[in-house]
């Protein structure tokens, strides 16, 4: 493993560019919020490239979850620019259904529909926003479930399964709509410890099938093992990012040094 | 710590099973239950004899003045003004016809045990949760039944016109707490997503609206709608009073409903929101979907508590001169033929016993329905 992000060292960006056409996924430009008075992010430039696999760490209240939120439009940036998949989000809420669209999430605590089956948690979306018949709908969410491994849920509900496998079921919702993007927001950080390989190993899957993915994760595990890219964030901004080896062995900011020496034992 | 050691057994292996044995006498049977619920302590057994002196002292009247004395059968008031004499039946007897169909005429009373019987063929298999075509019921009961009703009871398909003011009784209450019921859950729900939405005006709109109508009381909404509003209309244009009524009631209702639906609505996590905006659905399927069948089921006690407060309120519409069964009821109290001591208590306890049965009804209904829709969903 050592000796594939060792070559990789070399041009960051190569292996995504050449795996690829190397277009772009998401691009912030100068991005910028605030939340009344408090300036949670500051001057964010971050490009993804298609195919990409970005891991976003940093303490909490760092920004990192706001960041990957406003891709999706689920918090609104006032400053800068965001433009994801050639287009720009602005306040037209057609372009942000559209973009939603094409951009799957997985949260911290699922947010999977409870008064719904699994089946039915995962057919929602391509039935009313892609418009897919309900026979096909089911036949696309069955083949994620078995991809992730729990086809055997398919008609319980998601109070009745453990919360390894609801993140796998939220996992599976996401793929369900084919997405082109997919955000992670911290998917292991609620889950007993015993169920977090179980979500890692999903999204190590994704990853290897050329996924565009950006995690916010304190697995740093996944990220030495997957990411592309490391970035680390504090107070709103990016501090550091660099391919993973680089990363982990020679950071080079103080307070990168200090967030690593506190987290890697 | 060697002390510790010497007083506790370290090792330990059961060599034989202990055996079932019964338990102490005076913790099971009933001599148990009576101890433990009625006399546990000293407070709680004078309790319960203030208790049994209260049912010794209230429970024999009320049975002796609705069963034993009371005057069954009998043609007119001379029946029932004997000395000692309970409650008068005779009198809820005949004039039973009347207490359910109000004024309607004779010949066309037949117009509205068909409604009832539409509206049971609708209630029925909506409330049997097996029952096939769900969507279809819905359809029936919001839209079909009362446009059928409608033409049936007024005139319609050919049939003789019966004017408003003619209805009355257990009918009436029917018909204006139906429209009440119907029209504000849906309004209700519109008036509380416009209250949470987005868009400055449309919150506005709808806060000011709730805000006023909640502000004032539904007396005051229905003198307003039959002596106001005739002030503000041309000369000749005359609403129906029935039609005014039903209008302030069913608007009374929807400002509460939108504040019951609204506080479910909060009460759906944020994240619900955000799970369905990031699979991309946009706002109306979002609501429809994912928020409102959940915000729903939360105030499902809510929502049938507005029911049965309107169901009982609809006896306010006696103040604009409509005859509810409950004023229906009071107008025979003066009548010559059957005015006597006991005939207003009689009246009066039948109303509440039809008010009682339907609210009940739609209690333990609404207490069914909770129980159903736990199941599987526990977090």
């Amino acid at each position: 493993m050592s000796e594939m992000h060792a070559t990789a060292a070399i041009a960051p960006d190569a292996t995504a560019t050449t795996r690829t056409k190397a277009t772009t996924a998401v691009e912030m430009v100068g991005v910028n919020k605030w939340y009344g008075e408090f300036h949670v992010l500051r001057d964010i430039n971050l490009k993804v490239l298609t195919g990409e696999r970005i891991v976003v760490c940093g303490p909490s209240g760092s920004g990192k979850s706001t960041m990957i939120r406003c891709i999706n439009r689920l918090e609104e940036h006032q400053k800068g620019q965001i433009i994801v998949e050639g287009t720009e989000l602005t306040n037209d809420l057609k372009r942000i259904d559209e973009i939603r669209r094409e951009v799957g999430m997985v949260f911290q605590h699922f947010n999977l529909f409870p008064h719904l089956t699994i089946l039915q948690n995962l057919t929602l979306a391509p039935i009313w926003v892609r418009k897919m018949p309900k026979k096909k709908a089911e036949e696309v969410a069955m083949h994620y479930l078995k991809r992730v491994k729990i086809p055997e849920q398919a008609n319980k509900f998601p109070g009745q399964l453990s919360g390894g496998q609801q993140q796998r079921v939220a996992i599976a919702r996401a793929l369900c709509m084919n997405p082109r993007i997919m955000l992670f927001d911290e998917p292991t950080s609620a889950l007993d410890p015993e169920m977090i390989k179980e979500v890692l190993d999903v999204m190590v899957g994704l990853a290897e099938e050329g996924m565009t993915m950006i995690c916010v994760t304190h697995e740093m595990g996944f990220a030495r093992q997957v990411a592309d890219r490391v970035i680390f964030m504090d107070a709103g901004q990016i501090i550091e990012q660099n391919e993973p080896h680089e990363f982990f062995t020679n950071p080079q900011h103080e307070r990168t040094k200090l967030f690593l020496s506190q987290i890697l034992k | 710590m060697s002390d510790l050691q010497a007083q506790t057994d370290l090792f330990f292996v059961r060599r034989e099973l202990a055996t079932q044995e019964a338990p102490p006498a005076m913790t099971v049977g009933p001599a148990a239950w009576v101890k433990r619920n009625l006399f546990s302590t000293p407070g709680n057994s004078i309790l319960t004899i203030i208790g049994i002196a209260l049912i010794v002292l209230i429970v024999p009247p009320i049975i002796n003045w609705a069963f034993i004395n009371a005057v069954w059968t009998g043609t007119d008031r001379t029946a029932c003004i004997a000395e000692g004499s309970g409650a008068c039946w005779a009198f809820v007897k005949a004039e039973f016809a009347q207490f359910i169909y109000g004024r309607y005429p004779d010949a066309e009373r037949w117009r509205v045990n068909v409604m009832f019987a539409l509206l049971l063929l609708g209630l029925v298999p909506m409330s049997i949760p097996s029952a096939p075509f769900k969507r279809l019921n819905v359809l029936y009961l919001f839209i079909v039944f009362p446009v059928v009703s409608y033409y049936l009871l007024t005139g319609g398909f050919g049939l003789s016109v019966v004017e408003t003011p003619l209805w009355g009784g257990l009918m009436l209450t029917v018909v204006v707490s139906y429209v009440g019921i119907v029209f504000s859950l849906p309004a209700g729900i519109l008036l509380a997503l416009g209250r949470r939405s987005a868009m400055p005006a449309v919150r506005f709109v709808c806060t000011a609206f709730i805000e006023i109508v909640r502000g004032i009381p539904l007396i005051t909404v229905l003198f307003m709608s039959s002596v106001m509003l005739p002030l503000f209309l041309p000369q000749g244009v005359n609403f129906d009073k029935l039609l005014r009524a039903l209008i302030g009631v069913a608007l009374f209702a929807s400002v509460y409903m939108a504040e019951t639906v609204r506080g479910g609505m909060q009460a759906v996590p944020k994240g619900q929101y955000e799970g369905a905006k990031a699979v991309g659905l946009s706002y109306w399927p979002m609501m429809r979907l994912i928020i409102l069948p959940q915000a729903l089921k939360l105030v499902i006690p809510g929502i049938v508590g507005i029911f049965i407060a309107l169901f009982k309120d609809t006896s306010l519409v006696y103040i604009i001169g409509l005859f509810d069964l409950l004023g229906i009821v009071r107008t025979n109290f003066a009548d010559p033929n059957w005015a006597s001591p006991e005939t207003p208590a009689t009246g009066l306890v039948f109303a509440a016993a039809v008010y009682w049965v339907f609210c009940f009804a739609m209690s333990r209904y609404s207490q069914y329905v909770e129980r159903r829709l736990n199941t599987g969903r526990k977090r």
